[in-house]
Parts: C-alpha cells; structure tokens; sequence
C-alpha cells in the first residue's frame, strides 16, 4: 500500500449551531485546513464529502455546502451518504491509485433543528420496521438490556465508562458534556429509557470536520509529523434488528482484523506494535464495551490502552461527522506528540451495524 | 505503485417501469445484482465489495436505504460503500467501485444503482421548502428550459432539434427490452403535437418517473482475462474521470460547464484521443430533456460550439446508419430510475464494446463513452471502456 497521512484537520462542535447554515459554518473549517497545509481549493487531488439529506432537510444538500469548499475552476470531487469517515476512506483509495498526492474530506451534520433520535427511525426496514417508530433510543436500550442478561457486561462497567468519558471530556474544548462523577454518582441518576440513563447516551450536536491526506513525501512536506495510516478497513453487518445478536458487532471484529488489529496490538508491516490509545464511536455506552471486545482490545485497555482520550461521543455526537472526527482526534494527538500509535473507528447503521477501522502511527 | 487495470465482466439490469409493484426495494436491487452476477458466472460470496449508488433519500422517503439493503446485497462482513453526487450518482457509483479495483484493494466489486420512484414523490422531494429561500417548485424541467432556450438563441437551431432526439431516442427503445417507454406506433408529428410543458420542452421531450436497478461487476486483470478465456468479454476501463463546480458564480456557462469540458478532456488524454468523432464508436449521454443531446456533444468536443444540432439533423446519432450513435439503449428519455439513470448509462457503453447489446448492438463498437451529470448541471461523471486493454 501506498504510504498516506493525515496531515491537518479543524473541527466546530457545539450544542446547536442555530444561525448558521452548514455552509456557514463549514467555511472556518475547512479554511481552518487549508491555511495549516497552505493551499487552495484548486490545489487538492480529490475532493470528497459525507452528509445526509434527511438532516438538511433538503434533498441535494451537498450540492450547497460545496460552496464552503469553491469549486471555481471545477474540481475533482465526490461525496458520500455516510459519515465522513467513509468519505476519508474513498479519498484514501484515490491515493492509493497513485495519481493524486492531496485530498481534502470533510463532513458535518446540524441535527439541532428536528429529531434525531425520532430520524434515525427511518433508516431502518421500511416495510416492516419504521411503521412502528422505534425511535434510536429506545433500539440502544433494546441491545443494552439484551447484553446486561446475557452478561455482556454489566450496569457498573456502564457507568465506568460515562465517567472516565466524562472525565476526559474536559480537557477537550468541542465537548458539550464533561465532568467529574463517579460511577456510584452516575448510577444514582434515573434512567431515561431503562436500562439507558440520560448519560448512557451521546449528547447531541451541530458541527462539522475537515481533514487533508496526503502521500509520501507531499504528507512529510505539509506536516511535521504526520499521522500515517497504518491500517484502513471497514465491513458492515445485515440490519435485520431480530437476527442479529445486539450484544455484539462481527463488522467491527473483522474490520479491526483486516486492520491489522491483532491480540491488542498493531500489526504494521509484520511487526506487533503497542497502541497508546484509540478513539471509539460508540454513541451510547455500552457500546464501547462491545467494540473494545470485539477489536479484541478489552484487556489491553485494563492495561494501559487509552481509551476515548477526547472524551468520546458522549462528550458530544454529530451525527455524519463523529466517525470522521474520532480519526481527526487521534490524528491531532499523534502529530502533537502525545502517542505513537491510535486506532480511530467509526460506526453508522443502528446498532453499530456498519464500523470501520483506522490505525494511526507518528514516526 | 502502479494503477491495476480493471474491467466490466458482468452486467445486470431490471425491467424499467413507471411502478415495480412486483418487487420490494430490496427485491428491486437484488433482480439487477443477480442478474449481474450471472452475467459473470459469479456468486454472492465472490464478491469482496459492495458500492451502492442512489439520488437523494427523500427519493423514497428512507434515510441512508442501503443500510437496510445490505443484506438482500448479500454485503454481511464485507466492505459496503454508498455513493451520492446529485444526477450523477449513477456514473460516480460505477468510478468508485473502479478505484477499488484500480488502487488493488479488490478483485471483484459488486455495483447497484437504483431508483424506486413509484414509492415517493421526486417532484416533491426536490421542491421542500429552505428558510429564507423561496422554491420555484419546478422541478428539474423548469430549472433547465432556460438554459436550453439559451443554447437555441445561441447556436440558431432549428426549433424540432429537441423532436428529433426524443422521437430518435423512443425509437431506439424499442430495441431494448429493458427501457420503460416501449411506444411502437409513436409518430414523430405526435411528438411535435404533445403539450408544451417547460418551454421549449413538449411532454414527449421529458423523461419518465421509473423504477429500476442496474448492477455490474468489475473485476481485476486476472479475472478479466479469465473471463475472456472462457469466451465472456470484459470491457476494459479505460479512462475515468470526475469534476465538480459551484452552481452560481459570475460568468458560469451554463450551457457548456467548464466542468463538463474539463471531464472530457481529462478522459480523453487518459485514453489518448485527440479526436473523439472519429475515435469513439458510441455514446450513452445523460439527456433528461431532449435538447442536452446536442448541448452535450458539443461540451463533450463532438462537435464545434453551435454546431451539435446538425449531427442530430443529418441522423448522424441514430442507431440505423448513424456515424455516431447516442443513447442506443433509448436513454435517459425512454427510462429514468434517477440514481440508476448514470449506471445504465455506463453499462450501455460497456455492454456495446463487449457486443452483447442485442438488437440495438453498434456493428463493430470497440470504445464507447458513458456520462452522467447532476445538479445545477454541475456536477460530471464519465468513463470510457473498451474492447482492448488500455
């Protein structure tokens, strides 16, 4: 594979972004990246996006919000309907083909106008499925009462992870929620949907991120220390809320697998690596448990591993950007110095149906 | 490292019809995708990825759909990729499962764009009201007429130019038993008679609402060769390319995109033309409305600007004795599944170089040309495949 970095990244994240439009709000950001690398528009290789036209509103909203990035001359550029960490994915292909050394990817997602959670419902079966409103709260508590009988884990761990997530989150400046709380604090709050408490759940947010790639010596030119992607892979699992085992996530195993993830480790070029930390997207708490297991990373995170060093989605979630954000955040670490090595994953699909992958090393 | 060679070895389309009420979504994608996969002497559990194309969601009225379809795709474990660049999704769709191929990653990538129209409103799903904007609540035919009445005061075009690409295009149709409008006793006077909807584009010069799929498989070299040694022609890719431009800025030609000419251009130095009306065999072009066949040819370099109505008017893009055919498989006027219009397109080309497009097969096609464009006719998507490896 061809030798690709992240070389610069901006991201906004507030509770609600309520006078601007996503173009508004997406112009300091992605101007935000190309001042760190010093290029314009018309410089990159590739162009590609990720964003929802059910949040918008607005079918081709997209279409709009390219206007942030001005594609006068034309550009090369493509989007995507996911998270923009699919986006990053397809850009990171394009590198791979060896014809384009630069790519800027970028997503965002205002959710602050309707109801996401109530939203969320119309991604599932339409026949069968979305006629009944399972709104994507109550689908979490489904899987999370599934996982506390079959011993998956327990409302303890729940609460550990909220308060180490919780407690991360105020060294990081885009969060929302953040605190200081004990696990016996937290189990002492009252359940929204049971077994799920208010804090089980990721906070809702406007933002939007922006990142740029690049190859070989483009990326050890643009950045001091660039965060080279080591691995990259993403599967997803088939929807159909009654067949699947909602205490796991197979997608999740076999893309960390295929990512080089192995015994808790970094597999890169046949040599196993420690990994310093990792950036989960897991929207509500428990989830990171199941992700943890299934990237086989549960007992080095008793070890050692970091997890969730910006506080994770539940210091703030921004619905098509989070994914994106999770690899931008483990990215900035890298290049400050602050790890050597990091796994970003990304979900999308209820239920952490569909995950991705991506380990990051600085040199 | 190097670019890998990729090729089609496998197509798959649905029937095209203004209401599949037979088939459910995921019956609707899983008919293409089978088909396709038969077409490649494939099974689902050949196939290392999926990448799936469709217009805007409210299209159906479900949100990011291919989550749902993932398993009638048969992507469980696998990598699952969901395009969406406005019209032109179709074509892009067909351009990302290329890269998979191209960058090595994948041998055999499984592409399905589609449209189930009859389940929602598109007339509907583009005009939602935006704060602080007012909806023209046209549509795509009131947002283009202008820009088509433009490119007639410019070029001096004769006025039934527009008559003649439909009635060319309904006629190519009837030769393919997959596009929608099958009107066998269409006369072009009746063409001509239709009623004028957006001037100057008469009801007989739009395209139909459809329901529909279309499905490829690309493979790597080594199962394109394998495919050929066992008496399948792949179609070669070779060349691809993608450009975008912002839907308002001073000066923009809206007849002829910077955008569009840059698309071609591009390709055409990939594929080494310099002459594409005497180096290309066949075109499939994205004409919603019939006047974007001469508008395209001449932002695509068929011809000098001003000057693309006279190969419609001398017949040269008919199918029967044309030097040029456009759209043999009817086009975008006789089906019109919107995410899948882009994929049929690319599939027609490819389907021509492989000579496997039946009736409506151009004698001797050996590099075809697939287009698809979106937005404020902004946005581009073009191949070029091949019967020889590039």
């Amino acid at each position: 594979m061809r030798e690709v970095a992240v070389v610069a990244s901006a991201m906004v994240q507030q509770e609600a972004l309520v006078s601007d439009t996503e173009v508004e709000f997406m112009v300091p950001v992605i101007s935000a990246v190309k001042e760190q690398v010093g290029m314009g528009s018309q410089d990159f290789g590739f162009v590609c996006s990720g964003s929802s036209d059910f949040l918008a509103g607005q079918a081709f909203s997209f279409v709009q919000t390219l206007d942030a990035v001005g594609a006068v001359p034309p550009i090369s550029e493509s989007h995507v309907e996911m998270d923009g960490a699919w986006a990053l994915y397809e850009a990171w292909v394009k590198l791979q083909i060896g014809e384009v050394d630069t790519a800027l990817v970028y997503s965002y997602g205002k959710t602050s106008p309707g109801s996401l959670r109530d939203v969320l419902a119309t991604q599932l079966d339409p026949y069968y499925v979305t006629p009944l409103w399972p709104d994507a709260v109550s689908l979490a508590a489904l899987g999370a009462r599934i996982g506390l009988e079959a011993g998956a884990f327990t409302a303890q761990e729940m609460a550990e992870v909220v308060s180490r997530s919780l407690s991360h989150a105020r060294g990081n400046e885009l969060a929302v929620r953040s605190g200081d709380m004990s696990p016996e604090e937290i189990l002492a709050t009252p359940d929204t949907v049971p077994p799920l408490r208010d804090l089980d759940c990721a906070p809702e947010t406007d933002g939007g991120v922006a990142v740029v790639l690049a190859a070989e010596n483009a990326a050890e030119r643009l950045s001091e220390r660039p965060a080279w992607i080591r691995g990259f892979d993403h599967r997803i699992d088939a929807q159909s809320i009654g067949t699947r085992d909602l205490a796991r996530a197979p997608s999740a195993a076999i893309a960390a697998q295929h990512a080089g993830i192995a015994g808790g480790q970094a597999h890169i070029g046949g040599k196993a690596e420690k990994l310093d930390f990792v950036e989960l997207y897991a929207p509500y708490s428990y989830q990171e448990i199941i992700l943890l297991h299934e990237m086989g990373l549960s007992e080095a995170a008793q070890n050692g591993l970091v997890v969730n060093p910006s506080g994770g989605t539940l210091g703030g979630h921004t619905m098509m950007g989070s994914g994106l954000m999770r690899i931008a955040e483990a990215a900035q670490r890298i290049s400050r110095g602050e790890g050597d090595r990091a796994a970003a994953h990304a979900t999308s699909g209820p239920l952490l149906q569909q995950n991705m992958v991506c380990v990051l090393e600085g040199e | 490292m190097a670019k890998e060679r990729c090729a089609v070895v496998g197509i798959g389309q649905t029937k095209y019809a203004s209401t599949r009420g037979d088939v459910s979504l995921a019956g609707l994608v899983r008919e293409a995708a089978y088909r396709a996969l038969e077409d490649a002497e494939m099974t689902w559990s050949d196939i290392d990825a999926v990448v799936i194309g469709k217009a805007p969601d409210f299209f159906e009225g479900i949100m990011m759909p291919e989550l749902y379809l993932a398993d009638a795709l048969g992507c469980a474990g696998k990598p699952m990729l969901r395009v969406h660049t406005a019209g032109s999704v179709g074509g892009s769709t067909c351009l990302v499962a290329a890269s998979l191929v191209q960058a090595g990653i994948h041998e055999r990538v499984l592409l399905v764009g589609f449209e189930k129209q009859s389940e929602s409103n598109a007339m509907w799903a583009l005009s939602l009201p935006q704060p602080f904007s007012v909806s023209i609540n046209a549509g795509a035919g009131g947002y283009f007429s202008p820009i088509m009445r433009q490119y007639m005061e410019m070029s001096k075009a004769p006025e039934l130019i527009g008559c003649l690409v439909a009635f060319k295009d309904r006629q190519h149709a009837l030769k393919n038993p997959y596009a929608h409008l099958h009107q066998k006793d269409l006369t072009f006077e009746q063409v001509v008679d239709s009623p004028m909807l957006w001037q100057p584009i008469r009801y007989s010069e739009t395209c139909p609402s459809s329901d529909g799929a279309c499905a490829m498989v690309l493979g790597s070299e080594k199962v394109a060769e394998a495919a050929q040694a066992e008496g399948r022609p792949p179609a070669w890719v070779q060349a691809t390319a993608m450009r975008s431009e912002a839907n308002n800025f001073p000066g923009r030609n809206e007849v002829s995109p910077l955008a569009s000419e840059q698309c071609a251009q591009d390709l055409y130095s990939q594929a080494g033309i310099t002459d594409p009306l005497k180096e290309i065999d066949m075109l499939e072009m994205y004409v919603p409305f019939s006047w974007y066949e001469p508008m395209w040819l001449e932002s695509l370099g068929f011809a000098e600007a001003g000057e693309g109505w006279r190969l419609v008017e001398d017949g040269s893009t008919q199918l029967e004795g044309g030097s040029l055919p456009v759209n043999c498989s009817g086009g975008v006027l006789s089906s019109n599944p919107i995410g899948a219009s882009g994929t049929i397109r690319f599939a027609e080309a490819a389907l021509q170089v492989r000579g496997m497009a039946g009736e409506r097969q151009v004698d001797g096609a050996r590099r075809a040309l697939g287009h698809a464009y979106g937005g404020g006719a902004q946005y581009f998507a073009m191949w070029i495949v091949g019967s020889e490896k590039p």
